[in-house]
């Protein structure tokens, strides 16, 4: 890209008499106008990529990598931890929730934490593919066979987040079937929480 | 063209130029006639069923009264993602662009048995894929992930259509080659670079798709093999699923760039910078795939950070686009007495249909466009992938900018190929607008049903548990497009046909039209030349995607065996 669209942001507009006799330098008329368009288009596209990179280095905001692989048709055999999928308590706050995707529900379909804390989300695929988004966060990402997707989150507010999966696996009948696949994820106030311990 | 004439190197003596003949004109007509006119026929079924699609997500549920023929809503969304994403684009492109080839060249194809038997190899394609995908054995949607797995019969007609198109490039290509001997030096007609450059395109890039059918689906599907590698077999689809999306856009841009400007009386602002638009688009098209795949787990980071650049990269070419198509138009425009910053545009040619349907269709391109680069911001995906908005985005982009497109180049394509007259040019302005409304609200309602409320694309709403009464105005905003749609459809269907039947032969022959460049001088000899553009197009391929495919592959784990979740 840059070797084209250098050139004629280097050429005022009709300064092209020169040029003419020599074939090895480019001879490409552009308008003043249009050349002025093509800064602001690449000036756009600078603008994007710094305000993405900003988002995952000061807002942290991350988009799954690789984590690990795993055997689909192993898991359901302890001690992997996909066997008894649910939520861990790593310390207080900070918890890490090991879900378990397959035809058409997932494992746990039920997640309570208290308010503020710190969720990392495990997944994998028992069967097809899957997909796991919760609505409200930035968790969203796609559940397959054979890797384990994951992403951190943080629930600041009390509520329910209901996690649905957004990859078609199958049709099912109108009662069951892809669209009856989700799960939540209940955020409870501080002394609910406390409560029901 | 003998071999004896051949010379070893650029010769001096010129090759006489083959002549055009009416026969070659009938031949081409004909070819292209076939085409269009299956594009036209699969896309009618899949319009049919979106309409399904959209009364059930407003609580109409017309699946069980449809019972014998159609087992599923997600049976009818398999048959209308493959037959409007996938066959009435590329049934249509493969028409269109040999038709364009042999007019903007004006010579005949060197060997019209290789576009002839293109035409049966991607019909013989249509009917393998189409059989099993009617009998509800390739419920898989037009993504065909596995371990969903359909009928082997279902990959090999998918295979063989893409084989097909490509054997009309290769029919295209060596008509290119035998008009560069009898035209030395001479640039190559911008229509027909831009064909060229689109099919070349298109070879590079659906090698992806061919290599995960082959190497992956085929086999597996055939029981030759038990397992496969599900993130190995969506990286390979998106290496062409990006790209393809080209595919299907820059026949549209084809058309806006050097067709639709003399249909409003205009010039081609820059035939330079369209070359080098073209260009660029062989360049970065496909090396870009892993913008589809920022949710997946197993792909670093950092790879889909280079992707989300180049990405970015492929936004430019359409930025200056949307300026030098704007820009031939205002020329139009101001030729037919346009005055004024903004007032030139009530002076467009809004009374012809052709015209008017791809002026509608470039505006709806706009949000398309927008909403793109939305999807390609890396972390702002996550906020919308996978949910509606983007059935939201590629219905203003395919389904419009792309459709709507060749629905306007239908009004004066179908006129010419029949010899008839237009059915009629009300009719024909009707749909082009019913389709606009109909597709702005369409398209609103879910992209807000996405960005606001995380419904998921491609779902069957109306049962969904966990639907929520505050979708419902959206749901009720795209009813009202999917009825505008469907009215549209059908002035579509009344036009094609009633044109075909029409009894009123045309009055003076029509032909393509061509748009002059508004400045003479010839473009710089190096935007017609293949060699750098075509290597860089290899190597940024390599580069972006080389690494990552040998590891993929490197460690597969062909741990998945085939399912069909579906009912039969």
């Amino acid at each position: 890209m840059s070797e084209a669209t250098r050139d004629p942001n280097g050429e005022p507009t009709g300064n092209t008499q020169g040029l003419e006799h020599n074939p090895n330098l480019p001879d490409l008329h552009v308008d003043r106008y249009e050349a002025a368009w093509m800064r602001i288009s690449l000036v756009t596209i600078a603008v994007f990529v710094v305000a993405i990179v900003i988002s995952t280095t000061s807002y942290g905001i991350q988009v799954p990598g690789v984590t690990a692989r795993i055997d689909p048709n192993t898991l359901m055999t302890p001690p992997n931890p996909f066997a008894e999928p649910g939520l861990r308590e790593l310390a207080p706050g900070k918890y890490e929730a090991y879900i378990r995707a397959q035809v058409w529900s997932f494992a746990p379909s039920e997640i309570r934490v208290p308010v503020g804390s710190q969720v990392t989300f495990y997944a994998t695929a028992m069967d097809v593919q899957h997909g796991l988004k919760i609505v409200g966060t930035n968790v969203n990402f796609m559940v397959l066979p054979g890797q384990i997707s994951k992403l951190t989150a943080t629930f600041d507010q009390p509520g329910t987040y209901n996690f649905i999966c957004h990859e078609y696996c199958g049709a099912g009948g109108p009662t069951i079937g892809h669209h009856t696949m989700y799960g939540q994820i209940i955020v409870e106030e501080a002394a609910v929480a406390a409560d029901r311990k | 063209m003998s071999v004896q004439t051949l010379p070893l190197r650029e010769s001096t003596v010129p090759v006489t130029p083959t002549p055009l003949t009416e026969a070659d004109r009938r031949m081409v007509d004909r070819l292209t006639g076939w085409n269009v006119g299956i594009g036209i026929g699969a896309l009618t079924l899949g319009l049919l069923l979106g309409v399904l699609q959209g009364l059930e997500h407003a609580g109409l549920d017309l699946y069980p009264f449809l019972q014998p023929v159609l087992k599923s809503y997600y049976h009818g969304l398999s048959i209308h993602g493959v037959l409007n994403a996938l066959v009435w684009t590329t049934f249509f492109i493969c028409g269109f662009f040999t038709f364009a080839t042999v007019r903007s060249l004006n010579r005949p194809l060197s060997y019209p048995w290789i576009n002839t038997w293109a035409l049966i190899v991607m019909v013989a394609g249509l009917v393998l894929a189409a059989i099993p995908l009617l009998l509800n054995m390739a419920t898989v949607l037009y993504t065909f992930y596995p371990p969903l797995q359909a009928h082997w019969s279902f990959y090999l007609g998918l295979t063989l259509v893409v084989v097909g198109s490509w054997m009309v490039g290769y029919g295209l290509y060596f008509t290119y080659g035998a008009w560069r001997r009898e035209h030395p030096g001479e640039r190559t007609p911008f229509i027909a670079l831009a064909v060229l450059i689109t099919m070349v395109m298109w070879q590079l890039a659906s090698l992806g798709v061919a290599a995960e059918i082959l190497a992956l689906l085929l086999p597996w599907s055939l029981g030759l093999v038990a397992g496969t590698d599900p993130l190995l077999g969506r990286t390979l689809f998106w290496y062409t699923g990006h790209p393809l999306v080209y595919f299907w856009l820059l026949p549209a841009y084809i058309s806006w760039y050097a067709m639709l400007p003399a249909q409003t009386g205009g010039k081609m602002f820059s035939d330079s910078l369209a070359r080098l638009v073209f260009w660029l688009f062989l360049l970065f098209s496909t090396p870009v795939g892993f913008h589809h795949q920022y949710t997946d787990p197993g792909i670093p980071a950092a790879w889909k950070f280079i992707h989300m650049v180049l990405t970015y990269g492929v936004a430019f070419p359409s930025l200056l686009t949307a300026f030098t198509v704007v820009a031939s138009l205002e020329i139009g425009a101001r030729a037919r007495g346009g005055k004024g910053w903004l007032g030139w545009i009530r002076h467009l040619n809004w009374g012809d249909p052709s015209y008017t349907a791809q002026n509608l269709a470039m505006i709806l391109f706009v949000f398309g466009g927008i909403g793109g680069i939305i999807n390609a911001s890396y972390t702002l995906n996550l906020a919308v992938h996978n949910t509606a908005w983007i059935p939201g985005h590629f219905h203003l982009t395919v389904g419009s900018a792309v459709t709507l497109t060749f629905f306007g180049i239908c009004y004066w394509l179908v006129p010419k190929l029949t010899g008839r007259q237009l059915f009629t040019k009300g009719l024909a302005l009707a749909q082009g607008w019913t389709w606009f409304f109909g597709m702005l609200l369409f398209a609103n309602g879910y992209h807000m049903l996405g960005l606001n409320y995380g419904v998921p694309r491609r779902t069957m709403l109306g049962a969904a548990p966990y639907a929520s009464a505050e979708w419902t105005p959206f749901l009720m905003e795209t009813l009202v497009g999917v009825i505008l749609l469907f009215i549209s459809a059908t002035l579509f269907f009344l036009v094609i046909v009633g044109t075909a039947l029409n009894r009123r032969k045309l009055t003076a022959p029509i032909d393509m039209p061509v748009a002059e460049p508004a400045d003479p001088r010839p473009a710089p000899a190096w935007l017609d030349n293949w060699g750098p553009w075509l290597w860089g197009a290899v190597g940024l391929v390599i580069v972006s995607y080389g690494p990552m495919l040998f590891n993929l592959i490197h460690t597969a784990e062909f741990w998945s065996r085939g399912y069909t979740p579906w009912p039969r």
